[in-house]
């Protein structure tokens, strides 16, 4: 059987597809296994050897990359849901509903797109506290700790603005509790230090600008659903892939 | 290969990290015990974490569906209203603080205070291992912070019900909690009235109305820092010395800001003062 299995193997590795989508045998060599992270985009991530202290879980605890898992869990859930969700206040809700209700499968991508996003809050800040105990900010790594900074308030932003999108209770004053705070801004908020003495009013401050409007509506609803589907998680993708790539270069602080 | 060994590429500079790759091979034949592939032996690892990590997320998803209450309405207002758990240590902190500072300007200084981190922390032991003892006070310090994080996110979570009023687990969230008998009153007319001052303003700029006891909030708030700045300055040399003018001085607004938070949380509930500085601008 096993016979058979490896047989096929050889000739499956010969064919011309197999040649022109991977470069090399099976990883079961130390050539190989060197070859497959040369030369596949994903496993490029990685080093081609690491020190064995890295591979110690209770160094990491696996963080940064369950992070990581939970925000590739998110694009792909979140993918799924904008299927079945248009950001529009008199349908919104019940397009949530119906995720619940009457599409297949669509209560549980809408609880794994729900959970992920707590676990990935909670991961990422489990992640940089790991970083700071571990000392790794040190040099050479100091700006890969405020690369890692911009993560976690993006993450935390991409969780803000999805919160808003269901159009529930929930959602509106939540949102609305956030609004108030940026209404509030030094300088610039219309009920914050020095904002009415510099001009600014309701329809002019930063909560305007956040909201679209006065209260928490119909443009609130859209800038939220453009800032949460497109422009934060592209932001997020462009800062992971800093993020990694100086790991790479400054390489991983590990024990030896 | 092995000048993917990250070791080498930790030197900074250029010319050594050249040095470094061309002496790869050199490399390779000292110490390839200390490293492994990473195909299998990475490669594994996050596969396996990856699985148990899903099907964590599958089975609290088919335990517990996400939530959805009643369509939104301007025209309801839940009681109480709240944030997601990760921002209510941040409303947590809007019964001591106005909005400015609980949700615009503590949060910046915390996510500046973040950034600075790598850039004022001098000490070049405890990289890359875990210790306590080689850096004891930059652990003390985030630690702190870290810990009031999750303090007043878990208040906010648990402990806060009906008009944000104090709920034990056992209390029960149908009544509101009677109204507390407590007043809430300024430092600046705590000091008046115990030191029996004059209410007449000293001088009038705008609309700021200057009272002795105005005056003396001032002096005690820019003590509070003061004494902060100098005391590590005076007795603490060493400390002073390694971190340097500018470094010392980012660390201590920092850490002097932090300690505010708490002070002021303290103020509040020992002796029912709700602000230590009143200006027609702004309250803290
Ligand atoms: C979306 C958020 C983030 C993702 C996906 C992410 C991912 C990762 C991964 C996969 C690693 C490799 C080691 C490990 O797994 O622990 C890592 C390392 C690192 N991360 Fe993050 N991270 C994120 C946020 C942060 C934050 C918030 C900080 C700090 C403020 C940070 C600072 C660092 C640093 C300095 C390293 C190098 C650690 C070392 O060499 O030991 N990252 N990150």
């Amino acid at each position: 059987m096993l016979n058979l299995l490896q047989k096929i193997r050889a000739i499956v590795n010969k064919t011309q597809v197999f040649k022109s989508i991977f470069r090399h045998g099976y990883p079961d060599t130390d050539g190989n296994r060197a070859l497959v992270m040369f030369s596949n985009v994903i496993l490029h991530l990685h080093p081609v050897r690491v020190r064995r202290g890295a591979l110690k879980i209770k160094f990491t605890w696996c963080l940064g990359g369950l992070t990581f898992l939970f925000f590739i869990l998110l694009a792909i859930t979140g993918v799924v849901l904008m299927f079945y969700y248009v950001p529009d206040t008199r349908r919104a809700y019940n397009d949530i509903r119906d995720l619940g209700t009457v599409i297949y499968f669509g209560s549980l991508f809408r609880a794994v797109h729900r959970w992920s996003a707590h676990a990935m809050v909670f991961s990422v800040w489990m992640h940089m506290t790991r970083v700071f105990m571990t000392g790794s900010y040190k040099p050479p790594r100091e700006f890969n700790w405020v690369v890692g900074v911009i993560l976690l308030v993006t993450t935390l932003v991409l969780s803000w603005t999805g919160y808003l999108l269901p159009w529930d209770q929930l959602a509106l004053w939540a949102v609305t509790v956030g609004s108030k705070m940026a209404e509030a801004t030094p300088f610039i908020g219309a009920a914050g230090p020095f904002g009415p003495e510099l001009g600014f009013t309701a329809e002019n401050d930063m909560a305007f600008a956040l909201l679209g409007g006065t209260v928490v509506g119909q443009s609130a609803l859209l800038r939220f659903y453009v800032l949460h589907c497109l422009a934060l998680p592209l932001l997020m993708a462009l800062f992971i892939a800093v993020h990694f790539w100086r790991i790479r270069k400054d390489g991983f602080s590990g024990p030896l | 290969m092995s000048d993917k060994v990250s070791d080498l590429a930790q030197d900074s500079s250029k010319s050594g990290r050249l040095a470094s790759l061309i002496k790869k091979t050199a490399a390779e034949k000292v110490e390839p015990e200390d490293t492994v592939l990473v195909w299998p032996n990475l490669v594994y690892l996050e596969l396996i974490c990856s699985m148990v990590a899903v099907a964590i997320m599958l089975f609290l998803s088919l335990v517990s569906p996400a939530p959805l209450e009643e369509l939104a309405s301007a025209d309801t207002t839940p009681n109480p209203t709240k944030a997601p758990w990760y921002f209510l240590g941040l409303q947590e902190l809007l019964v001591y603080f106005d909005p400015w500072l609980a949700g615009m300007v503590l949060p910046t200084m915390i996510i500046v205070g973040l950034v600075l981190i790598p850039y004022v922390d001098p000490n070049p032991r405890g990289k890359g291992y875990y210790t306590f003892s080689e850096r004891k006070f930059s652990m003390l310090g985030f630690g702190f912070g870290l810990a009031l994080w999750w303090v007043l996110i878990v208040v906010g979570v648990f402990f806060r019900g009906l008009d944000w009023s104090w709920y034990w687990p056992w209390d029960d969230w149908h009544y509101h909690q009677p109204a507390g008998a407590v007043k809430l009153v300024d430092l600046e007319i705590i000091l008046q009235n115990l030191l029996g001052l004059s209410e007449s303003p000293l001088v009038t700029l705008g609309r700021y109305a200057i009272t002795t006891a105005n005056l003396i909030t001032w002096v005690l708030f820019l003590a509070f820092y003061a004494v902060g700045f100098t005391v590590p300055f005076l007795f603490f040399r060493d400390f002073y010395r390694r971190l340097g003018f500018v470094r010392y001085n980012l660390v201590m607004v920092m850490f002097i800001s932090m300690m505010g938070v708490p002070m002021k949380i303290f103020v509040r509930l020992l002796a029912d003062v709700k602000y230590v500085l009143v200006t027609p601008w702004f309250k803290i």
